[in-house]
């Protein structure tokens, strides 16, 4: 068998092999989708049950402020000093004042008082509401309906299409989530897979097993071995995500057949029913469906492929070369990391301006120069050929992508077959480039 | 016919001649022992010979023909100073990957490392991982990975570091059972003792320079010093010793050592003491050990401090 597939099947082995493998692969999705499901949960939900005493000299609000299941609005007829107690008591959570002379047509301040400090989301509320009972007063001291109102605030549907004829409203919100998730997979895939190869490389220099390794097989073989055996574990990885993801979806009404209707029955907080009614109308407005039986699919993939591998196979190599010349100190490989993981960071800022304006200049700079293009590329090509980018500048880019993987390669190749056998102090960039160049 | 050939063999590096124009040659099947203080290039010189380096300048012929280093590899097992294994891997999986790499394939592999484990008691190991040996077990199982493929050329690095003696017995009749199968073995280190017990021919090197070549017989010849001793039946009179023969190093009541006058030989001596009328009840040459030789080679040369030079290329 061929030595490099030798060590590429013995790193792919020792690492799924391993209990902990399953573990990860199947823990770590769902962790991450319960942080950002709690995340989501925490920032939606207000404080419970708070209660607002209205104390209304001026009489604006007319007794009638909607009070809602977190936020209750009591009217009082006493004074601000017996409010002040009942809030320290805990009666009311807080109080607004509104004085004889306050008038609702002038810009005058009201002042909520509350025993401690609120949150965001309560304050915004509480402001909401009764900013919205002032401007009621405010209409109807004008004269002037609800009807009448929505009429003149009336929006008019302005559908984006390019000169080709595609729907463009369709499909951009759609093409902005698909270019950003792939591109965020691809950045994610690069510092995961990297920095695992490195770990990798700097743990058989410690072990001092690469000297034994390199009196059997070539330095630049005992790399690429590990770079390819790492890699197919990265892919193992996601097809076993897609297969989850895919049965998940296909399991979970199964063994939760009320989920749905339960979803759609229970009377859910106030603020989620919104995101879902705006979500709901998103999907109505601009065809969700419609936006995303337009993308290209087979492409994305396949292009998602490409440059899973192509930034792998660039960045990777590079990482492997940054293991092998630093010694047990993790401080030393941060330092020579930072020139690396700068353009795979450079790469997300340029990819969240490209999701959005996929021909402007920068996004076609970063989705051509070879360091940037794993990333960016993603998130023009969500967009289609032609409308996001052209067929050009796919293929330039790609051919820029597999030269430089080669020259990264064989660069590092250099510095790693110096770098694995030398111990002592961290080598400076200095010394590595003279290991590369000679 | 010699197995290894080097022919004034350089490596500089930005600080150090670490290999400064060595040349020698190893007999096919001996047993070559590579001598020098720590730093004194050793390693290097191994590295080079296992292909892990290339020279700046030099050649190595290998089996007759230019090293390919690519080629000749397979041929050779290195076990270096260093040892390395690894640790979460299990040892009987370990040992068919490095065979593997060597270029068995998988079914000669096997066959050779159950032989190998059997012979060497480790069997039981067989699941076990290298974290949980102790030094001395995976100084063996290092060992058993060097050898596996019948190398022709075995590179051993201090072998015996952390064995105990009854290990470091074995390991040393499975050295000299490979010797006899037609292995040639270079065995560094800086144990003289071992040396002049295993080694045919010696070779010693101090700051990237050879500075001694032979087997260990002529070594020992080139350095000895004219040192004999005497034993005798009757007792030793002052008079006996006062002559220009030799200077008396030491004496007893029966016995004497001295250093013998370069202008006359053995016999000179004995015919003295047999015409004094004594009886002489043994007489043998003192060889140096090669310690002492060693110690008087590289003492003085600061080796042991090298200081770091700048090297003109």
């Amino acid at each position: 068998m061929n030595k490099t597939l030798l060590i590429a099947r013995r790193e792919f082995l020792s690492r799924v092999q391993k209990k902990t493998f399953l573990l990860t692969t199947i823990l770590v999705p769902l962790i991450i989708m319960l942080f950002y499901a709690m995340m989501i949960y925490f920032s939606v939900k207000g404080e419970n049950n708070v209660k607002v005493a209205v104390l209304d000299k001026a009489n604006v609000f007319n007794g009638a402020v909607k009070s809602d299941k977190d936020i209750v609005f009591e009217f009082v007829q006493t004074d601000t000093a017996t409010l002040r107690k009942e809030v320290e008591t805990g009666k009311y959570n807080g109080f607004v004042y509104v004085p004889e002379n306050y008038a609702t047509s002038q810009d005058q301040q009201l002042i909520y008082r509350s025993g401690k400090a609120l949150g965001l989301m309560t304050k915004g509320k509480i402001e909401g509401t009764l900013n919205k009972a002032l401007e009621e007063r405010r209409l109807m001291s004008l004269n002037i309906s609800q009807s009448t109102l929505d009429s003149i605030q009336k929006k008019t549907d302005i559908s984006f299409t390019t000169l080709s004829g595609t729907d463009e409203s369709a499909k951009a919100g759609v093409s902005y989530g698909v270019g950003f998730i792939s591109g965020f997979l691809i950045y994610i895939i690069l510092f995961i897979y990297g920095t695992m190869v490195m770990r990798g490389v700097m743990e058989e220099k410690v072990n001092r097993i690469a000297e034994v390794i390199v009196s059997s097989v070539k330095p630049f073989q005992l790399m690429m071995g590990k770079i390819i055996g790492i890699g197919s574990v990265g892919l193992l990885q996601f097809i076993i995500w897609i297969v989850l993801v895919g049965g998940l979806q296909f399991l979970l009404p199964i063994f939760f057949p009320g989920l749905a209707e339960q979803m759609h029955s229970q009377p859910v907080q106030p603020a989620s029913m919104q995101a879902a009614e705006a979500i709901k109308h998103a999907s109505q407005d601009s065809g969700f469906m419609a936006g995303l039986a337009q993308i290209n699919f087979p492409l994305i993939i396949g292009c998602f492929i490409f440059y899973f591998l192509g930034g792998y196979l660039l960045y990777s190599s590079l990482f492997a070369a940054v293991g092998s010349s630093v010694n047990e100190d993790p401080q030393d490989a941060q330092s020579l990391m930072l020139p690396i993981t700068m353009p795979i960071i450079f790469s997300i800022v340029i990819m969240t301006k490209a999701v959005n304006d996929p021909t402007s200049g920068l996004a076609v700079f970063g989705s051509i120069f070879p360091f940037t293009s794993p990333v960016v590329m993603m998130a023009r090509l969500a967009h289609g050929i032609p409308e996001g980018v052209t067929w050009a500048q796919l293929l330039i880019s790609m051919a820029l992508l597999i030269v430089t993987f080669l020259g990264t390669t064989w660069l590092a190749g250099k510095i790693y077959r110096t770098g694995i056998l030398m111990y002592g102090k961290k080598p400076t960039w200095k010394e590595l480039i003279k290991w590369a160049l000679r | 016919m010699p197995l290894l050939e080097l022919q004034n063999l350089k490596k500089y590096y930005a600080t150090q001649k670490a290999v400064d124009d060595i040349s020698f040659t190893i007999e096919q099947g001996s047993i070559f022992g590579l001598l020098g203080p720590n730093g004194a290039g050793k390693t290097t010189l191994l590295r080079m010979i296992t292909g892990i380096f290339f020279p700046d300048d030099g050649t190595i012929t290998f089996d007759g023909q230019p090293f390919n280093p690519l080629r000749d590899i397979q041929k050779i097992g290195y076990m270096p100073e260093e040892r390395g294994l690894y640790k979460k891997m299990k040892i009987g999986e370990q040992a068919l990957y490095l065979a593997q790499l060597k270029g068995l394939s998988r079914d000669e592999a096997m066959t050779k490392v159950k032989w190998w484990f059997q012979r060497l008691q480790m069997e039981s190991w067989w699941n076990k991982k290298v974290e949980d040996l102790s030094k001395g077990m995976s100084q063996k199982l290092q060992f058993v990975t060097t050898v596996l493929h019948e190398p022709k050329l075995i590179i051993l690095d201090e072998p015996f570091s952390g064995l105990d003696p009854v290990n470091a017995n074995l390991i040393k009749d499975e050295i000299f059972g490979l010797s006899q199968r037609g292995s040639t073995i270079i065995f560094s280190t800086h144990r003289m003792e071992q040396v002049e017990e295993i080694c045919d021919h010696i070779v010693l090197v101090n700051l990237g320079k050879k500075i001694l070549d032979g087997t260990v017989q002529q070594v020992k010849h080139t350095y000895k010093q004219n040192l004999f001793r005497l034993t005798f039946s009757n007792r030793l009179l002052p008079e006996h010793l006062a002559i220009h023969l030799f200077d008396v190093k030491r004496h007893g009541e029966k016995e004497l050592t001295i250093q013998l006058n370069p202008d006359y030989s053995n016999n000179d001596v004995l015919q003295y003491f047999i015409s004094k009328d004594l009886q002489i009840e043994s007489f043998n040459e003192i060889f140096p050990s090669l310690n002492e030789i060693f110690i008087r080679l590289v003492e003085g040369t600061h080796s042991t401090t090298r200081t770091f030079q700048a090297v003109e290329q």
